[in-house]
Protein backbone atom coordinates (compact mmCIF):
# COMPACT_ATOMS: atom_id res chain seq x y z
CA UNK A 1 0.00 0.00 0.00
CA UNK A 2 2.72 2.41 1.13
CA UNK A 3 5.88 3.04 -0.06
CA UNK A 4 9.18 1.52 1.25
CA UNK A 5 11.33 3.87 2.99
CA UNK A 6 14.42 2.67 1.08
CA UNK A 7 17.83 4.10 -0.09
CA UNK A 8 18.87 4.30 -3.88
CA UNK A 9 19.67 0.32 -3.71
CA UNK A 10 16.06 -0.58 -4.63
CA UNK A 11 14.30 1.17 -7.06
CA UNK A 12 11.26 3.32 -6.15
CA UNK A 13 8.06 1.58 -6.21
CA UNK A 14 5.05 3.76 -5.31
CA UNK A 15 2.02 0.77 -4.20
CA UNK A 16 2.89 -2.78 -4.46
CA UNK A 17 0.09 -4.22 -6.06
CA UNK A 18 -1.30 -6.48 -3.31
CA UNK A 19 -4.51 -4.52 -2.94
CA UNK A 20 -7.06 -5.64 -5.37
CA UNK A 21 -7.01 -3.73 -8.09
CA UNK A 22 -4.37 -1.95 -8.10
CA UNK A 23 -2.16 -1.94 -11.56
CA UNK A 24 0.80 -0.37 -11.93
CA UNK A 25 0.29 2.47 -14.09
CA UNK A 26 3.73 4.10 -14.76
CA UNK A 27 6.74 2.38 -15.18
CA UNK A 28 10.42 4.27 -15.99
CA UNK A 29 12.50 1.70 -17.10
CA UNK A 30 16.43 2.86 -17.06
CA UNK A 31 15.39 6.10 -18.59
CA UNK A 32 18.53 8.58 -19.13
CA UNK A 33 17.86 12.20 -20.55
CA UNK A 34 20.89 14.15 -21.30
CA UNK A 35 21.51 17.68 -22.44
CA UNK A 36 24.38 18.17 -24.40
CA UNK A 37 26.81 16.97 -22.02
CA UNK A 38 25.01 17.27 -18.93
CA UNK A 39 23.00 13.92 -17.60
CA UNK A 40 20.04 15.57 -16.15
CA UNK A 41 18.58 11.87 -15.83
CA UNK A 42 20.62 8.31 -14.85
CA UNK A 43 19.30 5.44 -15.31
CA UNK A 44 16.04 6.36 -13.18
CA UNK A 45 14.34 3.15 -12.48
CA UNK A 46 10.51 4.30 -10.91
CA UNK A 47 7.59 2.52 -10.73
CA UNK A 48 4.25 4.52 -9.90
CA UNK A 49 0.67 2.19 -9.18
CA UNK A 50 -2.19 3.32 -10.18
CA UNK A 51 -4.14 6.23 -7.88
CA UNK A 52 -0.69 6.67 -5.99
CA UNK A 53 0.38 10.35 -5.39
CA UNK A 54 4.25 11.17 -5.75
CA UNK A 55 5.94 14.38 -5.39
CA UNK A 56 9.34 14.82 -6.42
CA UNK A 57 11.81 17.27 -4.33
CA UNK A 58 15.11 18.26 -4.92
CA UNK A 59 16.89 20.87 -5.45
CA UNK A 60 16.29 22.90 -9.48
CA UNK A 61 18.34 21.23 -12.30
CA UNK A 62 18.04 17.42 -10.26
CA UNK A 63 15.90 16.33 -13.09
CA UNK A 64 12.62 16.53 -11.19
CA UNK A 65 10.40 18.86 -14.00
CA UNK A 66 12.44 16.56 -16.51
CA UNK A 67 10.17 13.27 -15.74
CA UNK A 68 7.53 15.05 -15.55
CA UNK A 69 8.52 16.29 -19.84
CA UNK A 70 9.42 12.57 -20.35
CA UNK A 71 6.14 11.77 -19.02
CA UNK A 72 4.39 14.29 -21.02
CA UNK A 73 6.46 13.15 -24.56
CA UNK A 74 7.43 16.49 -24.26
CA UNK A 75 11.22 15.53 -24.09
CA UNK A 76 12.45 11.94 -25.36
CA UNK A 77 14.62 9.69 -23.32
CA UNK A 78 18.18 9.49 -24.88
CA UNK A 79 17.80 5.72 -23.19
CA UNK A 80 15.29 3.62 -21.83
CA UNK A 81 11.61 3.53 -21.96
CA UNK A 82 8.69 4.53 -20.18
CA UNK A 83 5.57 2.72 -20.10
CA UNK A 84 1.82 3.97 -19.11
CA UNK A 85 0.08 0.50 -17.95
CA UNK A 86 1.22 -2.13 -20.36
CA UNK A 87 1.97 0.11 -23.48
CA UNK A 88 5.11 1.90 -23.74
CA UNK A 89 4.87 5.55 -24.38
CA UNK A 90 8.47 6.76 -25.57
CA UNK A 91 8.49 3.25 -27.86
CA UNK A 92 6.27 0.97 -30.10
CA UNK A 93 6.84 -2.43 -30.99
CA UNK A 94 6.97 -3.04 -34.74
CA UNK A 95 7.47 -6.65 -35.88
CA UNK A 96 8.29 -7.37 -31.85
CA UNK A 97 10.84 -4.98 -32.45
CA UNK A 98 11.05 -1.81 -29.90
CA UNK A 99 11.71 1.59 -31.98
CA UNK A 100 10.79 5.08 -30.71
CA UNK A 101 7.17 6.32 -30.88
CA UNK A 102 5.63 7.66 -33.87
CA UNK A 103 4.06 11.02 -33.22
CA UNK A 104 0.53 9.80 -34.13
CA UNK A 105 1.42 6.69 -31.83
CA UNK A 106 2.55 8.69 -28.92
CA UNK A 107 -0.40 11.53 -29.39
CA UNK A 108 -2.90 8.50 -28.55
CA UNK A 109 -1.21 7.16 -25.69
CA UNK A 110 -0.61 10.43 -24.08
CA UNK A 111 -4.63 11.44 -24.31
CA UNK A 112 -4.29 9.63 -20.77
CA UNK A 113 -2.20 12.35 -19.14
CA UNK A 114 -2.86 15.77 -18.30
CA UNK A 115 -0.01 18.08 -17.11
CA UNK A 116 -0.34 21.45 -15.23
CA UNK A 117 2.46 23.91 -16.37
CA UNK A 118 4.10 26.71 -13.69
CA UNK A 119 3.13 29.30 -16.46
CA UNK A 120 -0.80 27.82 -17.12
CA UNK A 121 -0.25 28.33 -20.59
CA UNK A 122 -3.97 28.51 -21.44
CA UNK A 123 -4.76 29.55 -24.87
CA UNK A 124 -5.51 33.88 -24.86
CA UNK A 125 -7.30 33.39 -28.03
CA UNK A 126 -9.83 31.00 -26.39
CA UNK A 127 -12.53 31.81 -23.78
CA UNK A 128 -12.33 30.01 -20.87
CA UNK A 129 -14.92 27.59 -21.82
CA UNK A 130 -13.44 26.81 -25.16
CA UNK A 131 -10.07 26.20 -23.33
CA UNK A 132 -12.08 23.73 -21.48
CA UNK A 133 -13.54 22.23 -24.02
CA UNK A 134 -11.34 22.42 -26.96
CA UNK A 135 -8.98 19.24 -26.95
CA UNK A 136 -12.34 16.65 -25.23
CA UNK A 137 -13.90 17.87 -28.52
CA UNK A 138 -11.13 18.10 -31.37
CA UNK A 139 -9.24 14.94 -29.49
CA UNK A 140 -11.72 12.66 -27.76
CA UNK A 141 -14.37 13.62 -30.44
CA UNK A 142 -16.84 14.43 -27.56
CA UNK A 143 -20.41 16.78 -29.17
CA UNK A 144 -19.95 20.40 -28.41
CA UNK A 145 -22.79 20.18 -25.53
CA UNK A 146 -21.64 17.40 -23.89
CA UNK A 147 -17.79 18.85 -23.69
CA UNK A 148 -19.69 21.91 -22.51
CA UNK A 149 -21.63 20.31 -19.47
CA UNK A 150 -18.55 18.26 -18.52
CA UNK A 151 -16.34 21.84 -18.29
CA UNK A 152 -19.54 23.66 -16.44
CA UNK A 153 -19.20 21.30 -14.05
CA UNK A 154 -15.50 21.89 -13.78
CA UNK A 155 -15.40 25.45 -13.82
CA UNK A 156 -17.67 24.86 -10.85
CA UNK A 157 -15.37 22.33 -9.14
CA UNK A 158 -12.85 24.93 -9.13
CA UNK A 159 -15.13 28.03 -8.12
CA UNK A 160 -15.09 30.12 -11.96
CA UNK A 161 -18.49 29.22 -13.10
CA UNK A 162 -19.05 33.19 -13.42
CA UNK A 163 -15.71 33.66 -15.47
CA UNK A 164 -16.44 31.31 -18.45
CA UNK A 165 -17.24 33.88 -20.77
CA UNK A 166 -14.00 35.79 -20.30
CA UNK A 167 -10.51 35.10 -21.23
CA UNK A 168 -7.49 34.14 -19.89
CA UNK A 169 -5.66 37.86 -19.73
CA UNK A 170 -8.78 38.97 -17.75
CA UNK A 171 -8.37 36.45 -15.25
CA UNK A 172 -5.67 36.60 -11.93
CA UNK A 173 -3.14 34.36 -11.73
CA UNK A 174 -4.36 31.99 -9.74
CA UNK A 175 -7.58 31.88 -11.45
CA UNK A 176 -5.64 31.19 -14.76
CA UNK A 177 -4.18 28.51 -12.74
CA UNK A 178 -7.11 26.73 -11.78
CA UNK A 179 -8.97 26.84 -15.22
CA UNK A 180 -5.66 25.27 -16.72
CA UNK A 181 -6.11 22.55 -13.86
CA UNK A 182 -10.09 22.14 -15.16
CA UNK A 183 -8.92 22.22 -19.19
CA UNK A 184 -6.60 19.16 -18.25
CA UNK A 185 -9.53 17.10 -15.72
CA UNK A 186 -11.57 17.78 -19.01
CA UNK A 187 -10.32 14.96 -20.52
CA UNK A 188 -10.76 12.66 -17.96
CA UNK A 189 -6.27 11.50 -17.70
CA UNK A 190 -5.91 8.70 -15.38
CA UNK A 191 -2.28 10.37 -15.18
CA UNK A 192 -1.87 14.45 -13.70
CA UNK A 193 1.59 15.92 -13.92
CA UNK A 194 1.44 19.22 -11.84
CA UNK A 195 5.21 21.22 -12.60
CA UNK A 196 5.46 23.92 -9.60
CA UNK A 197 1.79 24.78 -10.48
CA UNK A 198 2.49 27.64 -8.05
CA UNK A 199 5.40 28.89 -8.58
CA UNK A 200 4.17 31.77 -10.43
CA UNK A 201 1.48 32.81 -8.59
CA UNK A 202 1.41 35.56 -5.80
CA UNK A 203 1.49 34.44 -2.42
CA UNK A 204 -1.94 35.15 -1.53
CA UNK A 205 -3.18 32.85 -4.66
CA UNK A 206 -1.54 29.56 -3.85
CA UNK A 207 -2.89 28.82 -1.41
CA UNK A 208 -6.82 28.73 -3.09
CA UNK A 209 -5.29 27.13 -5.84
CA UNK A 210 -3.40 24.25 -3.52
CA UNK A 211 -6.71 23.98 -1.64
CA UNK A 212 -8.41 22.78 -5.29
CA UNK A 213 -5.35 20.18 -5.47
CA UNK A 214 -5.88 18.76 -2.46
CA UNK A 215 -9.70 18.09 -3.17
CA UNK A 216 -8.89 16.78 -6.28
CA UNK A 217 -5.89 14.36 -4.84
CA UNK A 218 -8.67 13.57 -1.89
CA UNK A 219 -11.91 12.72 -3.88
CA UNK A 220 -10.44 11.34 -7.35
CA UNK A 221 -8.10 8.40 -8.08
CA UNK A 222 -6.11 9.85 -10.62
CA UNK A 223 -3.02 9.25 -9.78
CA UNK A 224 -0.89 12.42 -9.66
CA UNK A 225 2.96 13.20 -10.30
CA UNK A 226 3.65 16.46 -8.77
CA UNK A 227 6.93 18.65 -8.66
CA UNK A 228 6.67 21.34 -5.95
CA UNK A 229 8.26 23.50 -3.20
CA UNK A 230 5.13 23.65 -1.25
CA UNK A 231 6.23 20.81 1.39
CA UNK A 232 3.42 21.32 3.35
CA UNK A 233 1.32 20.37 0.26
CA UNK A 234 3.66 17.77 -0.44
CA UNK A 235 2.80 16.15 2.99
CA UNK A 236 -0.68 16.30 2.74
CA UNK A 237 -1.03 14.47 -0.27
CA UNK A 238 1.54 12.21 -1.43
CA UNK A 239 1.88 8.60 -0.71
CA UNK A 240 5.42 8.51 -1.69
CA UNK A 241 7.91 11.48 -1.85
CA UNK A 242 10.97 11.29 -3.80
CA UNK A 243 14.26 13.23 -3.04
CA UNK A 244 15.83 13.72 -6.36
CA UNK A 245 19.42 15.02 -6.57
CA UNK A 246 21.95 15.12 -9.75
CA UNK A 247 19.65 13.02 -12.06
CA UNK A 248 19.10 10.22 -9.59
CA UNK A 249 16.64 9.46 -7.01
CA UNK A 250 18.66 9.47 -3.30
CA UNK A 251 15.99 8.91 -0.93
CA UNK A 252 12.40 7.82 -1.12
CA UNK A 253 9.56 6.86 1.16
CA UNK A 254 6.18 8.24 2.76
CA UNK A 255 5.98 12.25 3.41
CA UNK A 256 6.00 11.85 7.01
CA UNK A 257 9.08 9.85 7.06
CA UNK A 258 10.97 11.60 4.60
CA UNK A 259 10.05 14.91 6.32
CA UNK A 260 10.57 13.74 9.78
CA UNK A 261 13.60 11.45 9.25
CA UNK A 262 15.23 11.77 6.27
CA UNK A 263 18.47 8.68 5.96
CA UNK A 264 20.17 11.11 3.60
CA UNK A 265 22.06 13.31 4.24
CA UNK A 266 21.92 15.36 1.26
CA UNK A 267 17.77 15.26 2.24
CA UNK A 268 18.34 16.83 5.52
CA UNK A 269 19.96 19.80 3.88
CA UNK A 270 17.37 20.56 1.32
CA UNK A 271 14.78 20.11 3.48
CA UNK A 272 16.11 22.05 6.26
CA UNK A 273 16.94 24.60 3.59
CA UNK A 274 12.75 25.00 2.47
CA UNK A 275 11.18 24.11 5.25
CA UNK B 1 2.59 76.96 -67.42
CA UNK B 2 -1.05 77.22 -65.21
CA UNK B 3 -3.02 74.76 -63.97
CA UNK B 4 -6.22 73.90 -66.00
CA UNK B 5 -9.24 72.80 -63.44
CA UNK B 6 -11.17 71.96 -66.51
CA UNK B 7 -8.47 69.55 -67.70
CA UNK B 8 -9.26 67.87 -64.59
CA UNK B 9 -12.66 67.29 -65.26
CA UNK B 10 -11.64 65.93 -68.03
CA UNK B 11 -9.72 63.59 -66.83
CA UNK B 12 -11.91 62.10 -64.32
CA UNK B 13 -13.84 59.49 -66.01
CA UNK B 14 -10.24 57.69 -67.24
CA UNK B 15 -8.96 58.44 -63.69
CA UNK B 16 -11.78 56.50 -61.80
CA UNK B 17 -11.03 53.99 -64.41
CA UNK B 18 -7.45 53.79 -63.52
CA UNK B 19 -8.49 54.06 -59.77
CA UNK B 20 -10.50 50.67 -59.93
CA UNK B 21 -8.09 48.70 -61.24
CA UNK B 22 -5.15 49.80 -59.00
CA UNK B 23 -7.52 48.94 -56.20
CA UNK B 24 -8.32 45.35 -57.51
CA UNK B 25 -4.57 44.51 -58.25
CA UNK B 26 -4.33 45.54 -55.09
CA UNK B 27 -6.83 43.50 -53.12
CA UNK B 28 -6.23 40.65 -55.04
CA UNK B 29 -2.53 40.99 -55.34
CA UNK B 30 -2.65 41.08 -51.21
CA UNK B 31 -5.05 38.01 -51.27
CA UNK B 32 -2.55 36.25 -53.15
CA UNK B 33 0.16 37.70 -51.21
CA UNK B 34 -1.23 36.51 -47.64
CA UNK B 35 -2.38 33.33 -48.82
CA UNK B 36 1.15 32.33 -50.31
CA UNK B 37 3.17 34.04 -47.45
CA UNK B 38 1.36 31.52 -45.59
CA UNK B 39 2.49 28.76 -47.52
CA UNK B 40 5.98 29.69 -47.35
CA UNK B 41 6.31 30.56 -43.83
CA UNK B 42 4.49 26.85 -42.68
CA UNK B 43 6.83 25.02 -45.73
CA UNK B 44 9.86 26.92 -44.14
CA UNK B 45 8.93 24.69 -41.16
CA UNK B 46 8.19 22.08 -42.51
CA UNK B 47 10.77 18.54 -40.93
CA UNK B 48 11.35 17.56 -44.58
CA UNK B 49 14.66 19.21 -46.34
CA UNK B 50 12.91 18.73 -49.86
CA UNK B 51 9.85 20.67 -48.91
CA UNK B 52 12.14 23.69 -46.98
CA UNK B 53 15.02 23.78 -49.23
CA UNK B 54 13.10 24.90 -52.63
CA UNK B 55 11.02 27.37 -50.96
CA UNK B 56 13.88 28.79 -49.65
CA UNK B 57 15.82 29.28 -53.08
CA UNK B 58 12.49 30.57 -54.93
CA UNK B 59 11.61 33.27 -51.62
CA UNK B 60 15.14 33.89 -51.77
CA UNK B 61 15.68 34.63 -55.53
CA UNK B 62 11.89 36.36 -55.91
CA UNK B 63 12.91 38.89 -52.56
CA UNK B 64 15.78 39.82 -54.23
CA UNK B 65 15.38 40.22 -57.97
CA UNK B 66 13.59 43.95 -59.47
CA UNK B 67 9.53 43.86 -59.62
CA UNK B 68 9.67 44.72 -62.79
CA UNK B 69 12.07 42.60 -64.03
CA UNK B 70 9.63 39.69 -62.61
CA UNK B 71 6.40 41.21 -64.29
CA UNK B 72 8.42 41.19 -67.50
CA UNK B 73 9.48 38.17 -67.10
CA UNK B 74 5.98 37.28 -66.53
CA UNK B 75 4.40 38.46 -69.07
CA UNK B 76 6.97 37.90 -72.13
CA UNK B 77 8.20 35.09 -71.41
CA UNK B 78 6.05 33.27 -69.89
CA UNK B 79 3.94 33.16 -73.05
CA UNK B 80 6.77 31.68 -74.86
CA UNK B 81 5.90 28.59 -72.52
CA UNK B 82 2.50 28.43 -73.64
CA UNK B 83 0.98 30.57 -70.52
CA UNK B 84 -0.56 33.91 -71.84
CA UNK B 85 -2.71 35.90 -69.12
CA UNK B 86 -4.04 39.04 -69.71
CA UNK B 87 -2.06 42.35 -68.68
CA UNK B 88 -4.05 42.74 -64.97
CA UNK B 89 -3.97 38.87 -64.47
CA UNK B 90 -0.04 38.77 -64.52
CA UNK B 91 0.12 42.38 -62.75
CA UNK B 92 -1.68 41.15 -59.65
CA UNK B 93 -0.13 37.38 -59.84
CA UNK B 94 3.28 39.13 -60.36
CA UNK B 95 2.74 42.05 -57.20
CA UNK B 96 1.00 39.17 -55.17
CA UNK B 97 3.98 36.56 -55.72
CA UNK B 98 6.85 39.67 -55.03
CA UNK B 99 4.58 40.49 -51.58
CA UNK B 100 4.22 36.74 -50.46
CA UNK B 101 8.39 36.55 -49.98
CA UNK B 102 7.86 39.31 -47.44
CA UNK B 103 4.85 38.14 -45.68
CA UNK B 104 6.13 35.11 -45.37
CA UNK B 105 8.78 36.47 -43.25
CA UNK B 106 6.47 38.36 -41.23
CA UNK B 107 4.63 35.19 -40.98
CA UNK B 108 7.58 33.64 -39.96
CA UNK B 109 8.47 36.13 -36.88
CA UNK B 110 4.79 36.06 -35.81
CA UNK B 111 4.76 32.09 -35.63
CA UNK B 112 8.27 32.50 -33.89
CA UNK B 113 6.87 34.73 -30.93
CA UNK B 114 3.92 32.18 -30.11
CA UNK B 115 5.39 31.30 -26.34
CA UNK B 116 6.89 27.91 -26.35
CA UNK B 117 4.12 27.30 -23.69
CA UNK B 118 1.44 27.32 -25.90
CA UNK B 119 3.27 24.64 -28.28
CA UNK B 120 3.79 22.13 -24.77
CA UNK B 121 0.03 22.82 -23.85
CA UNK B 122 -1.15 21.63 -27.59
CA UNK B 123 0.89 18.21 -26.75
CA UNK B 124 -0.05 17.88 -23.25
CA UNK B 125 -3.79 17.73 -24.99
CA UNK B 126 -3.49 15.96 -27.41
CA UNK B 127 -4.29 18.18 -30.16
CA UNK B 128 -3.72 16.90 -33.38
CA UNK B 129 -0.90 19.20 -35.49
CA UNK B 130 -3.50 20.55 -37.60
CA UNK B 131 -5.81 21.10 -34.47
CA UNK B 132 -2.49 22.81 -33.30
CA UNK B 133 -1.98 25.34 -35.79
CA UNK B 134 -5.35 25.90 -36.59
CA UNK B 135 -7.09 26.58 -33.19
CA UNK B 136 -3.78 27.55 -31.05
CA UNK B 137 -0.63 29.10 -33.18
CA UNK B 138 -1.80 30.70 -36.22
CA UNK B 139 -4.69 32.91 -34.49
CA UNK B 140 -2.08 34.45 -32.40
CA UNK B 141 0.84 34.86 -34.67
CA UNK B 142 -1.82 36.79 -37.24
CA UNK B 143 -2.76 38.61 -34.91
CA UNK B 144 0.28 40.25 -33.78
CA UNK B 145 1.60 40.39 -37.41
CA UNK B 146 -1.75 42.21 -38.76
CA UNK B 147 -0.45 45.80 -38.89
CA UNK B 148 2.87 44.40 -40.27
CA UNK B 149 1.03 42.72 -42.95
CA UNK B 150 -1.03 46.01 -43.62
CA UNK B 151 2.50 47.87 -43.93
CA UNK B 152 3.29 45.87 -47.00
CA UNK B 153 -0.15 46.35 -48.24
CA UNK B 154 0.77 50.27 -48.04
CA UNK B 155 4.15 49.11 -50.06
CA UNK B 156 2.27 47.07 -52.71
CA UNK B 157 -0.11 50.07 -53.43
CA UNK B 158 2.80 52.20 -54.04
CA UNK B 159 4.62 49.80 -56.19
CA UNK B 160 1.45 49.47 -58.45
CA UNK B 161 2.48 51.94 -61.02
CA UNK B 162 4.86 49.19 -62.25
CA UNK B 163 2.33 47.16 -63.92
CA UNK B 164 1.70 50.44 -66.07
CA UNK B 165 5.35 48.80 -67.70
CA UNK B 166 2.95 46.06 -68.83
CA UNK B 167 0.19 47.80 -69.93
CA UNK B 168 -2.06 47.45 -67.31
CA UNK B 169 -4.25 50.94 -67.31
CA UNK B 170 -4.35 51.70 -63.79
CA UNK B 171 -4.20 55.12 -62.39
CA UNK B 172 -0.71 56.24 -63.60
CA UNK B 173 -1.40 54.20 -67.18
CA UNK B 174 -4.82 56.38 -67.58
CA UNK B 175 -2.76 59.64 -66.50
CA UNK B 176 -0.21 58.82 -68.92
CA UNK B 177 -2.58 58.09 -71.86
CA UNK B 178 -4.97 61.61 -71.05
CA UNK B 179 -1.91 63.56 -71.51
CA UNK B 180 -0.28 61.90 -74.46
CA UNK B 181 -3.57 62.56 -75.99
CA UNK B 182 -3.94 66.00 -74.86
CA UNK B 183 -0.91 67.17 -74.18
CA UNK B 184 -1.71 68.16 -70.83
CA UNK B 185 0.47 66.87 -68.18
CA UNK B 186 0.32 68.65 -64.71
CA UNK B 187 -2.95 68.04 -63.97
CA UNK B 188 -3.51 64.17 -64.78
CA UNK B 189 -0.41 63.26 -63.05
CA UNK B 190 -0.70 65.97 -59.89
CA UNK B 191 -4.41 63.96 -59.64
CA UNK B 192 -2.97 60.41 -59.56
CA UNK B 193 -0.29 61.87 -57.08
CA UNK B 194 -2.85 62.94 -54.35
CA UNK B 195 -4.83 59.97 -54.82
CA UNK B 196 -2.01 58.11 -53.44
CA UNK B 197 -1.81 60.18 -50.31
CA UNK B 198 -6.01 59.70 -50.28
CA UNK B 199 -5.29 56.06 -50.24
CA UNK B 200 -2.13 55.44 -48.58
CA UNK B 201 -2.27 57.67 -45.48
CA UNK B 202 -5.87 56.79 -44.03
CA UNK B 203 -5.09 53.39 -44.61
CA UNK B 204 -1.97 53.85 -42.26
CA UNK B 205 -3.76 55.95 -39.71
CA UNK B 206 -6.41 52.82 -39.77
CA UNK B 207 -3.55 50.61 -39.33
CA UNK B 208 -2.06 52.16 -36.52
CA UNK B 209 -5.29 51.82 -34.76
CA UNK B 210 -5.99 48.12 -35.64
CA UNK B 211 -2.20 47.93 -33.97
CA UNK B 212 -3.33 49.56 -30.66
CA UNK B 213 -6.41 47.14 -30.78
CA UNK B 214 -4.42 43.98 -31.64
CA UNK B 215 -0.98 44.63 -29.94
CA UNK B 216 -1.75 44.04 -25.84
Amino acid sequence: MSAEHSTPNTPPTVGDGANSGETELIHFDKVTKRFGTHTVLDALDMKVFAGKHVTLIGPSGSGKTTILRLMMTLLKPDEGTIKLGDRYLTHEEKGGKLVPASDRYSREIRKNIGMVFQQFNLFPNMKVLRNITEAPVHVLGLDKDAAEERARELLELVGLTAHLDKYPTQLSGGQQQRVAIARALAMRPQVLLLDEVTSALDPELVAGVLDLLRDIAHSTDITMLCVTHEMNFARDISDCVMMFDAGRVIEFGPPEQIFTEPENERTREFLSAVL
Amino acid sequence: MTFDWSAIGAFLPMFWKGVLVTLQALALGSLIAFALGLVWALAQRSSLKVVRWPVTVVTEFVRNTPLLVQLFFLFYVMPEWGLTLSALATGVIGLGLHYSTYTAEVYRAGIDGVPAGQWEAAVALSLSRRRTWTAVILPQAIRRVVPALGNYVIAMLKDSPMLFAIGVLEMLGEARQFSSQTFQTIEPYTLVGVAFIAIAYPASLLLRALERRLVR
